[in-house]
């Protein structure tokens, strides 16, 4: 079982729902990003999602595009990247690890090379954003060689065909993207989005992870209600972005705003059970 | 002429039809776009699909392009630049004489006449030096659609007149100040509208690059310049041409005039790149000849990258041809070895443009001056009886300034 699997089948046990942060490796300088993976992790986080800086983030909103160019400012490449993930395995050998990036860099290492080297380092998850099923068969088959878990984006405007193929391709979890848009853009509608995730488990057992528009406890615990994982990012990044003078105190920041969403999620899920409870 | 568009996408070359179904070209080209594209992609597949065989979108596409463009464009033999250079005659592809002075409008019509049979209501656009930004404005001030055109800050700059035109045309014109602010960031700029607004906007790529079907739909638009230059040599001189030259940045006029003589094996083909300072010192454009493959902006092409992966700046004194990646067809004629690519220094196109201006009263566009600098190289080479055409991509105008600055002149 992977880690993600097992991560996924103890939240199930425990009935709760998965938080799953994200930053970008590097921003806003090198030397931050394992100490805030495990004040992430302290905080109440399941699974971290570590950004590989690109110079070209077509998917991404404004937030994240500046954490990539601090990133790119270091060089911070997907080598230091993996590298990162290695030290922090040093003191966590239990949360997953989740890559998300875009293909290039990627490619320019190989993608054996890049398969070894990820598990090499701690890696559990690989999200390539401008990777659809349609090409991915060379990067999956290298991935799921090195029992790395591809993850794939589901969206608002996937038929449930392609929805069928992204499943067969995917593996730990899947990930919907709650609207069109970018990262960081405007706020969800959940009301949508559950009727979305509901098509989506009629063609998957995959747990599903819900991101894009979630910006702080009120939307992660409405999201927690319906989702098998909440994904935030660029509320994060923004975090982080605004300590970026004073970099020490990011994580304190970081864990704050963390452990409000995680208590929110945690709180509305316990109700959303004892509702139906007492509804029964 | 209107059935031409289907008949000559269909034209398989040595026995291949390509792109294949998913918009190959070899190991080229594809569809690598976040999931959100994916729909919106495959709707306008099958939208161009079936509107290319469709003869009453052919015969406005005629239409427009005769009647608003201005084509046919003239193919003229420059006997006195030829008689200057010595060696073979050379042949000019008027494209600077259409309607907004570049051959971008044979795409942006195209492309605009699509988009409103798709009820689509919103045009979008990204632009380097603001020809494509243009030919895009005025097809959307004609058909009284919204347009949004994203440019880098960096090319605002360089470019203030196309801006002013764009803004007369009644298009927004949204700097962009990601990245290197220039054409590529523009471009990941307009990605980012096309997702967030994908029910009611058309984005109008200008030139054969990007995820699938966008290469494919946008030669097909531009080869009415070798169609017509291929009908003109026959006519004019009564033979086909030796060679073909045209400058390549993202490369849409260049495949535009070849395309219809791929299956000519006797034409040689070459497609010129910007050598900036020159290949050696790295500020260049010119991915064929001095990058490697890789994938951005939805398709997998040759590349100016990093070790890491990273896209890196690009350097030209042509905005137009200031771009990291080239069209994914173009890296599989490359490596087929179907046509040769060359580079052309800012110094040599420079010449060439000066060269041609007062010899044959022709201002040409530093882009297609790239490609004339590499006729002068080509021409002596070859006996007087050979003939090459060379696509005059765009008219010099909006480039006068670029030249003052660079030679010490202020206007």
């Amino acid at each position: 079982m992977s880690r993600i699997e097992q991560c996924f089948a103890q939240l199930r046990a425990q009935g709760r729902k998965a938080l799953i942060p994200y930053v970008t490796a590097g921003d806003p300088q090198p030397d931050v990003t394992v100490p805030l993976l495990h004040a992430m992790v302290a905080a109440g986080a399941d699974i971290v999602e570590l950004g590989v800086p690109f110079s070209d983030p077509m998917a991404d909103g404004p937030v994240i595009q500046r954490a990539s160019e601090r990133a790119l400012a270091h060089h911070v490449s997907l080598r230091d990247v993996l590298g990162m993930v290695r030290e922090f395995r040093r003191r966590d050998d239990v949360t997953p690890v989740v890559l998300m990036g875009y293909l290039n860099p990627v490619e320019m290492m190989g993608y054996e090379a890049f398969a070894q080297a990820a598990q090499a380092a701690g890696v559990d998850g690989v999200l390539t954003v401008d990777l659809p099923p349609e090409e991915a068969a060379g990067l999956v088959d290298a991935l799921r060689s090195r029992q790395l878990d591809p993850i794939f984006l589901i969206a608002p405007t996937s038929t449930l065909e392609r929805i069928e193929r992204i499943c067969a391709n995917a593996s730990g979890f899947v990930y919907y993207v709650s609207l069109k848009g970018v990262t960081g853009a405007a706020t969800l509608d959940v009301a949508s989005v559950a009727a979305r995730l509901a098509q989506i488990r009629e063609v998957t057992s995959l747990p599903v992870g819900v991101g894009f528009g979630i910006r702080d406890a009120e939307s992660a615990a409405r999201v927690a209600a319906i989702a098998d994982a909440v994904v935030v990012g660029s509320a994060l990044v923004k975090t982080v972005e605004a300590g970026a003078g004073r970099p020490q105190e990011i994580a304190g920041h970081l864990r704050l705003q963390l452990g409000e969403m995680r208590a929110a999620m945690d709180n509305a899920v316990a109700d959303a059970v004892k509702h139906r409870l007492r509804g029964k | 002429m209107s059935k031409q568009i289907s008949q000559t996408a269909t034209a398989p070359y040595a026995g291949q039809l390509l792109p294949d179904a998913s918009g190959h070209f070899g190991p080229y080209g594809g569809r690598f776009v976040a999931e959100t594209l994916m729909a919106p992609l495959e709707e306008l597949r099958l939208a161009y699909e079936r509107f290319r065989g469709d003869a009453e979108f052919l015969q406005e596409l005629d239409d427009d392009l005769r009647q608003y463009v201005g084509r046919p464009s003239p193919l003229y033999h420059a006997a006195r630049w030829s008689a200057r250079i010595g060696g073979a005659q050379v042949w000019l592809k008027r494209e600077d004489l259409n309607h907004t002075g570049a051959h971008k409008i044979n795409n942006t019509i195209g492309q605009a006449l699509l988009a409103r049979r798709m009820g689509k209501t919103r045009i979008i656009a990204e632009t380097g030096a603001g020809q494509h930004g243009v030919a895009t404005a005025t097809v959307a001030a004609r058909l009284g659609l919204e347009c949004v055109v994203y440019m880098g800050a960096v090319d605002i700059e360089r470019q203030a007149a196309n801006v002013f035109r764009m803004k007369l045309l009644g298009a927004t014109v949204v700097p962009v100040t990601s990245g290197s602010k220039t054409l590529k960031d523009a471009l990941n700029e307009a990605m980012r509208d096309w997702v967030t607004n994908i029910d009611n906007t058309f984005y109008i790529i200008g030139t054969v690059a990007g995820p699938h079907p966008y290469p494919a739909m946008v030669r097909d638009f531009q080869c009415v310049i070798g169609r017509e230059a291929r009908e003109q040599i026959l006519r004019q001189a009564g033979r086909l041409p030796d060679a073909l030259v045209a400058c390549v940045g993202g490369g849409s006029n260049a495949i535009g005039l070849f395309y219809p003589f791929l299956n000519d094996d006797g034409v040689v083909l070459y497609g010129v790149e910007a050598a900036g300072a020159g290949l050696e010192s790295g500020q260049h454009a010119a991915p064929l000849c001095a990058g490697r493959p890789g994938v951005l902006h939805g398709n997998r092409t040759y590349l100016m990258e990093d070790d890491d992966g990273q896209i890196i700046e690009t350097h030209s004194i042509s905005a137009g041809l200031d771009y990291p990646g080239v069209g994914p067809e173009h890296a599989w004629l490359k490596d087929s070895g179907r046509a040769n690519y060359i580079a052309i220094t800012d110094d040599e196109a420079l010449q060439a443009f000066h060269d041609l201006t007062r010899i044959e009263g022709i201002i040409p566009a530093l882009e297609s001056s790239h490609a004339l600098a590499y006729v002068t190289k080509l021409a002596p080479r070859l006996d007087r009886d050979k003939i090459i055409i060379v696509n005059l991509s765009g008219r010099g105008d909006k480039d006068i300034h670029t030249v003052a600055t660079r030679e010490g002149i202020r206007l």
